[in-house]
């Protein structure tokens, strides 16, 4: 494979398109991209940035059982993602802030489970990477159908809880009062961010998740105080570091889970600028 | 329509098998503003849970706007208590109050209702008209995290009265507030109350600052109910007695009255 990034864009994304896995990498990438970013969006609104990154990290283990057992790796992606959703979700709450430690405890045993498959499945070791820091190659059409499918449904889910979601992220006890089912709103909703987490995690790898499900909305949120325009200002965002990201490990020989991060991370740190220089 | 906005008889209330009242029969009228009073851990909050329903009564019996608790909560506007909005929160108090309106809504709004279809633009209308009569408009539209406690409660009243409420249940509003706010937030309950003709439920730690707005006190004890004018509950010897504490009620010179000494500490000390 020769590539080479040159001054004439036309060219470059004719280079792009060149190779099939690349053209699934980028459809893979859009379709996760605008999930993330609406999830992601929701999420950093109800601050449970921890309960993501837990969902996210609960991929890996996921993934790597269901290699071991010889299945298709987003099996276990969405099916670990969404039971961990529901684990998380119907766990009664306890004190406040014990919440975070039984979500820290969970997480921790997901993880250590998903080293010990890596060591069952003794041939599987180069994959661990691309598990847990995303790769461009080897996206199938199959897994693009299956995430084009849940990404759909995902993204339906979140407008059919829409306004009844949004009521709850920002003042609980209001629309509890209003009939609005908070808890099954929000285990609903924790159950979405285990698909969009699973969907990611397969692209950005488990670890890197965040950069598209809490840099996009987190920027979105610096920049507006309306919920429709900062939602679709955060899907714009995680499209865009995600093609970035994707162009820039095709033309280069590193990899796409540090591209997407740093473009995230980029864009994060000039919004949080202008926040600081408007104000 | 009954004339009682709500109306409880010889009820009694526990949480966690503890009774925190029994025997209370009360009955508040339509469009008059009450403030819930009483020590620490007395269950005035309680009493509103009761009212909306979300708490069933031990015994005795409740009507709320001359049906059954729970089931006019559409006619009822309710602020909960608590803490200020984290600064942070990117949301506008415009879309905090319109969450009132059509926040248990399922689904979203189709994009540009406001501006295509008349059920929209009458949506669009009656939030900014209810935004008005708090006084809000000059900061609707900025980030809640960025307002004031003051204009925070503002919108949060607006939010509780944007259906057209006939009772307006209102958890500590003041508890974070600092005087002047008070007072100017107890003048816009009273001027709620008495312009649109609706009945006021206000939970108060301190009586001072809404003294001289309210139509009646409700005071909860351990035990009771006592409700009626300020002037013939808010003596000494009454007060006194609910508290289980020494209470002094002053006249200022303009013949309004103050109470000196309202123990809070004391009454935590009170066995429950």
């Amino acid at each position: 494979m020769d590539v080479q990034l040159s001054w004439n864009l036309v060219h470059d994304v004719r280079q792009l398109l060149e190779f099939h896995f690349m053209v699934n990498a980028l459809r893979a990438g859009t379709i996760v991209a605008v999930v993330a970013g609406a999830i992601g969006y929701v999420m950093v609104l109800r601050r449970q940035s921890f309960a993501g990154h837990t969902l996210a990290l609960l991929g890996f283990p996921g993934a790597a059982g269901a290699v071991w057992l010889g299945l298709d790796a987003s099996v276990g992606f969405f099916g670990f993602c969404i039971a961990a959703a529901l684990i998380l979700g119907l766990a009664p709450a306890g004190r406040a802030g014990e919440q975070s430690a039984v979500i820290g405890i969970v997480q921790s045993f997901g993880l250590a489970c998903g080293l010990l498959f890596v060591s069952l499945y003794h041939g599987f070791l180069s994959g661990l990477n691309n598990l847990l820091f995303g790769t461009i190659v080897g996206v199938t059409d199959r897994q693009v159908l299956v995430l084009l499918v849940a990404g759909v449904v995902a993204l339906g889910a979140l407008a059919a809880l829409g306004r009844p979601l949004l009521f709850a992220s920002i003042d609980e006890a209001a629309a509890r009062s209003r009939g609005v089912p908070t808890r099954l709103v929000g285990v609903a909703f924790l159950v979405l961010l285990g698909v969009a987490a699973a969907g990611a995690s397969q692209v950005t790898g488990s670890l890197l998740v965040f950069a598209l499900l809490v840099a996009p909305a987190a920027t979105a949120v610096r920049l507006t105080a309306r919920p429709v325009v900062g939602l679709v200002l955060s899907v714009v965002i995680a499209l865009v570091v995600t093609w970035l990201g994707e162009g820039a490990a095709y033309f280069s020989t590193y990899p796409i889970g540090f591209w997407v991060t740093t473009f995230a991370f980029g864009l994060f740190l000039l919004a949080s600028g202008y926040r600081a220089v408007v104000k | 329509m009954t004339t009682s906005a709500v109306r409880l008889e010889h009820a009694s209330a526990d949480r966690g098998g503890r009774v925190v009242w029994s025997d209370v029969s009360v009955e508040i009228p339509r469009g008059e503003f009450v403030a819930v009073l009483g020590p620490n851990g007395v269950g005035k909050s309680t009493l509103l849970q009761v009212v909306l329903g979300l708490l069933p009564l031990k015994a005795g019996h409740v009507d709320v706007l001359g049906r059954p608790a729970g089931r006019a909560n559409a006619r009822i506007g309710y602020l909960p208590q608590r803490r200020a909005f984290d600064p942070a929160t990117p949301v506008r108090g415009v879309d905090v109050v319109r969450l009132g309106l059509d926040g248990d809504r399922w689904g979203v709004p189709l994009p540009f209702a406001g501006r295509w279809t008349a059920a929209g633009r009458a949506r669009n209308e009656r939030v900014r008209e209810v935004i008005d009569v708090v006084g809000a408009a000059g900061y609707a539209d900025r980030p809640i995290g960025q307002c004031s406690g003051g204009e925070q409660q503002r919108l949060l009243i607006a939010q509780a009265l944007v259906r057209e409420p006939e009772l307006l249940l209102l958890d500590e509003p003041l508890d974070s507030l600092d005087v002047t706010n008070q007072a100017s937030v107890s003048a816009l309950i009273q001027h709620v109350c008495r312009s649109l003709g609706v009945a006021v439920m206000l939970v108060a730690h301190d009586v001072n600052p809404i003294l001289p707005y309210l139509d009646k006190v409700l005071y909860l004890a351990h035990g009771g109910a006592l409700m009626g004018p300020p002037e013939e509950v808010i003596t000494a010897d009454t007060l006194s007695m609910l508290y289980g504490t020494p209470i002094d009620v002053l006249h200022d010179r303009a013949g309004r009255l103050v109470v000196v000494g309202q123990p809070d500490a004391a009454a935590a000390h009170a066995p429950h």
